[in-house]
C-alpha cells in the first residue's frame, strides 16, 4: 500500500531531474508565501475586543469585522426586520435543496411555480408592504443586496437570453437583426457605463411621474447585459444541437414553440448549462459595479466601513473578508456547476 | 427624444456637442499625446482613448503570454507544477477584478519608495512611489534608424524562414532559422540604439523640490492597472488554453512522440496549431473583456476613457447624454474593430477539414 | 337688501380667497408634501458637514440646512431622507429629479449656474482652498509646493482652482484627479501625492480620516474663495424662494438673537416687528411661500439659528474647531447678511 503511494509521489513531483527541480523550488515559493500568510491571518490574529485599541499591530484585526458584521450582511436594515431577509435566505436554501432531490415527482411543474412564486414573496419579503413594514432601497446592502442583484438580475436575464437566442437564429429577417443588434451592442459596451446608463441618464430621459426606484435602475441594466451574453452561451448550445432533432419534430407536425419548449430548449440549455453558469458567476462579480451609483453592496459596505474613523487602516481586513465571501460564493457556484454538468452527462449517457 | 431635448432645454441643461470644442481647463497626469489643458475636450477625449488602448495593448500582450504559461503548466505532468497553476487560476476567477485593481494599486504603492529615497538605476531612471521616471531623447529623429533596423532584421529572417522551409521539405534537412538569423543582423537595430542614443542629448529625470522633473513618468496607476487587468485575464486565457489543448485528441500526440518529436516540438508543431481554432473565439471574447474592464481605471485615477470622459469632462460640463453616447459609440467601435480582426485571424488559420 | 350685501359679500370674500390662493404651482413643494419626506443630496461622507456614522444617522452643517428646510416645510426637522452623492452623480441626481435639493458644500461658479440648469440660493459656508501636507515637508506657502503632486477630487472646483493658481505663477505641478474624496485622501495618505487639496473647513473635518492626523499639516494660506451653499434646479420658482429664505431665516435669527431656547419667549414677547413677522406672531409670511405662518419659528426651535448650528457642528463645540471667520454676521465682521423681512 505505502510503496504505491510513495510511487505516485514519485512519478508525479521527482520524476525527472528537472522535475525535482521545480517541484522543490514550488515548495519554497509556497512555503514563503503561505507561512506570513497564516500567521497574519489566524495565529497573531486578534478575535475578541470592542475597539481598535484592542487589536495587535501585527496580526489581522478580526474585531473590526465582527463589530460590523451586521452591516457587511444586511447594510442598514433595519436591526429588528433583519428576520425577514435571513427568512428569504432559508426559503431559497429549501428550495435548492427541493430541487436537488432526484425523485421530485412533476419536476418541472415544481421549477416553474418556485421559479415565479418565490421572486414574488422575495421582493414582498425584503421590500415590505402588505402587512410588513416597508424598508427603502436605500438602506439594502452588503452582502444581502449582492445577492438580491445577482438573483433578480439573472432571473430577468435568463429568459431574455433564451429569446435573444432563438430570435438570433431566427429566419425573419427582422427579428434577427434587432436580435443581433440588441446582443452586440450591450456585449460591446463597458458594464461600468451600462449601469451609469440606467441609473442616471434613465431619469433624465423620462417624465417625471415615472420614478422607477434606483435599484430597479440598476438591476434593469446588469439584466441587460448578462442576458446578452447568456444568450451567446444559449445560441452555444443551440448550434451544438444537431439540426435533425427539430426537422424530426417539425416532420412529426409540431409547431415552433412546442418545438423550442419540449425538444431543442431542454437539450441545449444542458449543453449551454455550463457557459450559463459562468455568465451567472461573472453577474455576481459584477454587482460591484453598483458602487458607482451609490448603492452599497459588499463591497461599496466594505469600503464605506473603512471611512469610519474609529476604525483607521482596517484596508486589509475589511477588503480580505469581503473578498473570502466572493471566493467561496463564486467557487462553490462554479463547484456546483461542474457537479450538474457531470451529473447530465451521465444522465444522457454520454 | 423630442421631450427629452425640449426638458433639457427648459431645465436650463446644455446640450448639443458644441462643448466639445470648449477649452478643458483639466489637467491629466498620464498622457502620451502632449495634451495641455489648453487645450480642447476634443483633444482631452483623445487623451482618454490613447490611454485606454495603451493598458490595453500592453495588457493583452501580457495577459497572453501569462494565460499559456498558466494554461500549460496547469497540464504539466508535475502534481505541484498544475495544483499551483490551479490555485492561481482559480484564485484569479472567483474574485472581482476591483480587489485587484485596489491590491496592486495600493499594494504597488505601499512598496515603492518615497522620492527621496527612490531606487535608481545608473542615475538616469529612477523608481518611486510618484513612477517610474526615464529619460526621453530630446531628438528623436536618430531612432528612424532604429525602425528600420528592426524592419529589416524582420524583413530578412522571414525570407530566411521561407527558404529554410522549402529546403526542409525538400531535403529534410533542418535549418537553425532563428539563430542564424539573429547571428547576421540582431546586432543591428541594437547598434543603432546606441548609436543614435549617443548622438542627441537626452532629457534625464531630476530631482526637484518633491518630485523628480523631466523625461516620461510611468505613474503607478498604469502599472497597477496594467499588472491587474494582465494577472486576471490570464486566469481566464489560461482556462481558454487548456480547454484548447485538451480538445485535440490523444492520438495525435501520441504519433507525434512516437515520430520521435521532442516534447517542445510536438507541442509546438502539433497540438498548438490543432488548439488554436478552438481557442480563438473565447480568447476574443477575453481580450473584448480586458479592453471593456480598462474602465476599471476609474478606480485608481488612471486617465482612461471612462474616468476623463465619462468622469471630469461629465462634471465639468452636465451634459450626460451626449457625453455617455459618445463613451459608448466609441467602446462599440473598439469592440467591433477587435471582433473584426479575431473573425479573420481565425479565418486564415482554420484548419481545413474534410 | 340683505341679499344683495350678503351676495355682494360672499363674492368678494370668493374672490379674496382666490385671490389669496393663487400661487405659482410648485411641482417639488407638492411632491414633498405628497412623499411627506424632503429628498436631501447630501456628500458622501465630509465630517462638520454631512457625516453618517455607523448607526446611519447623519450631522452636520449641511445637515442641519436641510433639517430646517423640512421643519419650515413639513413642521418636523426629521422629516428628510440623505441621500449620499459623489462629485459625479451630484448633478444628474439634482437635474432629474430624484433629489429636492443638493446641500453639499458645493462651491458656486459661474459656469455651473449658467450650463447646468442650476441655481444656488445663498452661501451658508464661506469657505476657502487650501492644501493639507506632511509636516516633516516644511512647507510654508503654497508656492513652495512648486514640483509637487497634488491628489484632488475630480471636478471639483479645487481641481480648476489649483491647477489656474499654479499655472499663472508659472509653477509646474501634477494633478492626479480621482472620482472621490476618499480616494483622494487615502492616495495622499498612502504617500502617492504630496499634498491634498480642498476647502480648509473641509480639511478640517476630513483630516481624521488620515492614519496619524499629527503629521499632517493643514496650510493656512487660501488660494480661492468657495462660497457654498443650498443647490437647485432650473423651474419651480417657489421651490427656490422657499429654498433661499429658508437660509435667510437661519441666519436672521441669529442677527435677531432668537436662539432655540428663547424662540417661545421671543415670540411671546417680543416688540420688534421684524422678529414678530419671523416667527409668525404678525404677517401671514408663510402663507405667501405656501407653508404654515410657524416656518421659522419651526426652524430656530428644532434646529437652532445659524449660529447655533455652526457652534455644534464646525465651531467650538465641535471636533473640527473652526472659528467663525467670515461665516459670522456681518455686525461681527463677517459676511453673513441677510435681506429684511418685511
Amino acid at each position: 500500500m505505502t510503496a504505491g503511494w510513495l510511487e505516485t509521489l514519485r512519478q508525479r513531483l521527482f520524476a525527472t531531474w528537472l522535475d525535482t527541480a521545480v517541484t522543490l523550488v514550488c515548495f519554497y515559493i509556497v512555503w514563503r508565501i503561505s507561512v506570513p500568510l497564516v500567521q497574519w491571518l489566524l495565529i497573531d490574529a486578534t478575535w475578541n475586543g470592542t475597539s481598535r485599541e484592542d487589536c495587535k499591530a501585527s496580526g489581522a484585526c478580526w474585531v473590526f469585522i465582527r463589530a460590523r458584521f451586521g452591516q457587511f450582511m444586511y447594510g442598514q436594515y433595519p436591526v429588528d426586520q433583519r428576520w425577514r431577509v435571513d427568512l428569504l435566505g432559508l426559503l431559497i436554501v429549501l428550495a435548492g435543496v427541493l430541487l436537488s432531490w432526484r425523485r421530485l415527482p412533476d419536476r418541472r411543474a415544481v421549477t416553474t411555480a418556485l421559479v415565479v412564486v418565490l421572486p414574488l414573496v422575495g421582493i414582498w419579503l425584503i421590500r415590505g408592504g402588505w402587512g410588513l413594514k416597508p424598508v427603502e432601497t436605500r438602506e439594502w446592502g452588503g452582502l444581502m443586496l449582492t445577492l438580491f442583484l445577482a438573483i433578480y438580475a439573472g432571473l430577468i436575464a435568463v429568459p431574455l437570453g433564451i429569446l435573444l437566442a432563438l430570435g438570433r437564429r431566427s429566419r425573419l429577417p427582422l427579428i434577427r437583426f434587432a436580435s443581433v443588434v440588441f446582443i452586440e451592442f450591450w456585449r460591446g459596451v463597458p458594464i461600468i457605463t451600462v449601469i451609469f446608463l440606467a441609473s442616471i441618464l434613465l431619469p433624465l430621459i423620462m417624465p417625471t411621474e415615472f420614478d422607477v426606484d434606483r435599484l430597479a435602475r440598476a438591476i434593469i441594466g446588469l439584466a441587460f447585459v448578462i442576458a446578452a451574453y447568456m444568450a451567446e452561451a444559449v445560441r452555444g448550445g443551440l448550434q451544438a444541437l444537431p439540426e435533425g432533432q427539430a426537422e424530426a419534430a417539425q416532420a412529426l407536425g409540431l409547431g415552433y414553440w412546442r418545438i423550442q419548449q419540449k425538444i431543442v430548449l431542454p437539450q441545449a440549455l444542458r449543453i449551454a448549462l455550463p457557459a450559463m453558469t459562468n455568465e451567472f458567476i461573472a453577474l455576481f462579480k459584477n454587482t460591484t459595479l453598483v458602487l458607482i451609483v451609490s448603492l452599497f453592496d459588499l463591497l461599496g459596505i466594505a469600503q464605506a466601513a473603512l471611512a469610519d474613523p474609529a476604525w483607521v487602516g482596517m484596508n486589509m481586513e475589511a477588503y480580505v473578508f469581503a473578498g473570502a465571501i466572493y471566493w467561496f460564493s463564486c467557487f462553490g457556484l462554479s463547484q456546483w456547476g461542474r457537479l450538474r454538468e457531470k451529473r447530465l452527462q451521465t444522465a444522457h449517457g454520454r | 427624444m423630442r421631450n427629452a431635448s425640449q426638458n433639457l432645454v427648459k431645465a436650463g441643461i446644455a446640450s448639443g456637442f458644441n462643448f466639445l470644442w470648449r477649452d478643458s481647463g483639466i489637467e491629466v497626469p498620464f498622457t502620451l499625446t502632449g495634451y495641455k489643458p489648453s487645450d480642447s475636450i476634443l483633444a482631452l477625449l483623445w487623451v482618454g482613448v490613447v490611454n485606454t488602448l495603451l493598458v490595453s495593448a500592453c495588457s493583452i500582450a501580457v495577459a497572453t503570454v501569462i494565460g499559456f504559461t498558466v494554461g500549460l503548466l496547469r497540464l504539466s505532468r508535475n502534481w505541484l507544477l498544475s495544483t499551483l497553476a490551479g490555485v492561481y487560476i482559480e484564485f484569479v476567477r472567483n474574485i472581482p477584478l476591483l480587489f485587484f485593481v485596489l491590491f496592486w494599486y495600493f499594494g504597488v504603492l505601499a512598496a515603492l519608495p518615497a522620492p527621496r529615497e527612490s531606487l535608481s538605476f545608473l542615475d538616469v531612471a529612477f523608481l518611486n512611489r510618484r513612477g517610474l521616471s526615464i529619460p526621453l531623447p530630446n531628438d528623436v529623429t536618430g531612432f528612424r534608424w532604429v525602425l528600420l533596423a528592426t524592419v529589416a532584421l524582420v524583413v530578412v529572417q522571414w525570407a530566411l524562414a521561407r527558404w529554410a522551409r522549402g529546403r526542409q521539405a525538400r531535403t529534410g534537412r533542418d535549418f537553425p532559422t532563428w539563430a542564424v538569423g539573429f547571428g547576421l543582423c540582431g546586432a543591428l537595430p541594437m547598434a543603432a540604439f546606441v548609436a543614435a542614443g549617443a548622438l542627441t542629448s537626452w532629457d534625464v529625470p531630476v530631482m526637484r523640490g518633491f518630485n523628480y522633473r523631466g523625461g516620461f513618468v510611468l505613474v503607478p496607476e498604469f502599472v497597477a492597472l496594467f499588472a491587474a487587468l494582465s494577472t486576471y485575464t490570464a486566469g481566464f486565457i489560461a482556462e481558454v488554453v487548456r480547454g484548447g489543448v485538451l480538445s485535440v485528441r490523444q492520438g495525435q500526440i501520441d504519433a507525434a512522440r512516437a515520430l520521435g518529436l521532442t516534447p517542445g516540438r510536438v507541442i509546438r508543431l502539433v497540438v498548438i496549431p490543432q488548439a488554436m481554432p478552438v481557442i480563438i473565439p473565447p480568447l476574443t471574447s477575453q481580450y473584448l473583456n480586458l479592453i471593456k474592464n480598462s474602465s476599471f481605471g476609474a478606480a485608481i485615477a488612471y486617465p482612461e476613457l471612462v474616468s476623463v470622459f465619462m468622469g471630469s469632462v461629465l462634471v465639468a460640463t452636465g451634459q450626460a447624454i451626449e457625453i455617455i453616447a459618445i463613451t459608448l459609440s466609441i467602446y462599440l467601435v473598439l469592440s467591433i474593430a477587435v471582433s473584426l480582426f479575431m473573425n479573420w485571424y481565425n479565418a486564415s488559420h482554420r484548419l481545413v477539414t474534410r | 337688501m340683505k341679499f344683495i350685501v350678503s351676495a355682494v359679500a360672499a363674492s368678494l370674500f370668493a374672490c379674496g380667497s382666490a385671490f389669496a390662493q393663487q400661487l405659482a404651482p410648485s411641482p417639488t413643494l407638492d411632491a414633498v408634501k405628497a412623499r411627506g419626506h424632503i429628498e436631501c443630496g447630501v456628500h458622501l461622507g465630509l465630517p462638520g458637514f454631512s457625516f453618517a456614522n455607523d448607526k446611519g444617522e447623519w450631522t452636520g452643517l449641511d445637515v442641519d440646512y436641510c433639517r430646517s428646510l423640512a421643519a419650515a416645510v413639513l413642521g418636523d426637522a426629521t422629516k428628510v431622507k440623505y441621500t449620499p452623492t459623489s462629485v459625479q452623480q451630484r448633478w444628474p441626481m439634482l437635474q432629474s429629479g430624484q433629489v429636492d435639493l443638493l446641500s453639499r458644500n458645493t462651491t458656486i461658479t459661474f459656469s455651473r449656474n449658467a450650463t447646468l440648469g442650476v441655481n444656488f440660493q445663498g452661501i451658508n459656508f464661506y469657505e476657502g482652498q487650501t492644501f493639507v501636507v506632511r509636516t516633516k515637508a516644511k512647507v510654508a506657502k503654497v508656492a513652495d509646493l512648486a514640483d509637487a503632486t497634488i491628489c484632488v477630487a475630480a471636478g471639483s472646483t479645487e481641481e480648476k482652482n489649483a491647477a489656474d493658481w499654479f499655472r499663472e505663477r508659472n509653477l509646474k505641478v501634477t494633478i492626479i484627479n480621482f472620482q472621490k474624496n476618499d480616494d483622494a485622501i487615502s492616495a495622499y495618505d498612502q504617500g502617492r501625492c504630496d499634498a491634498y487639496t480642498a476647502g480648509i473647513g473641509a480639511l478640517a473635518g476630513q483630516r481624521i480620516k488620515f492614519k496619524n492626523p499629527d503629521e499632517h499639516q493643514i496650510l493656512t494660506e487660501i488660494i480661492s474663495n468657495d462660497p457654498q451653499g443650498p443647490v437647485t434646479r432650473w423651474g419651480d420658482e417657489r421651490w427656490q424662494l422657499i429654498v433661499r429664505w429658508v437660509l435667510n431665516a437661519q441666519i436672521a435669527a441669529e442677527a435677531f438673537g432668537i436662539t432655540s431656547k428663547n424662540v417661545d419667549e421671543m415670540k411671546a414677547k417680543s416688540t420688534n416687528a421684524e422678529v414678530r413677522r419671523i416667527l409668525g406672531a404678525e404677517g401671514k409670511f408663510g402663507d405667501m411661500m405656501g407653508l404654515s405662518n410657524d416656518w421659522a419659528y419651526n426652524i430656530v426651535k428644532q434646529v437652532g439659528n445659524y449660529g447655533e448650528s455652526y457652534e455644534r457642528t464646525v465651531g467650538m463645540g465641535s471636533p473640527l474647531k473652526l472659528k467663525r471667520g467670515a461665516n459670522e454676521l456681518w455686525t461681527k465682521g463677517g459676511l453673513l447678511y441677510t435681506p429684511p423681512f418685511q
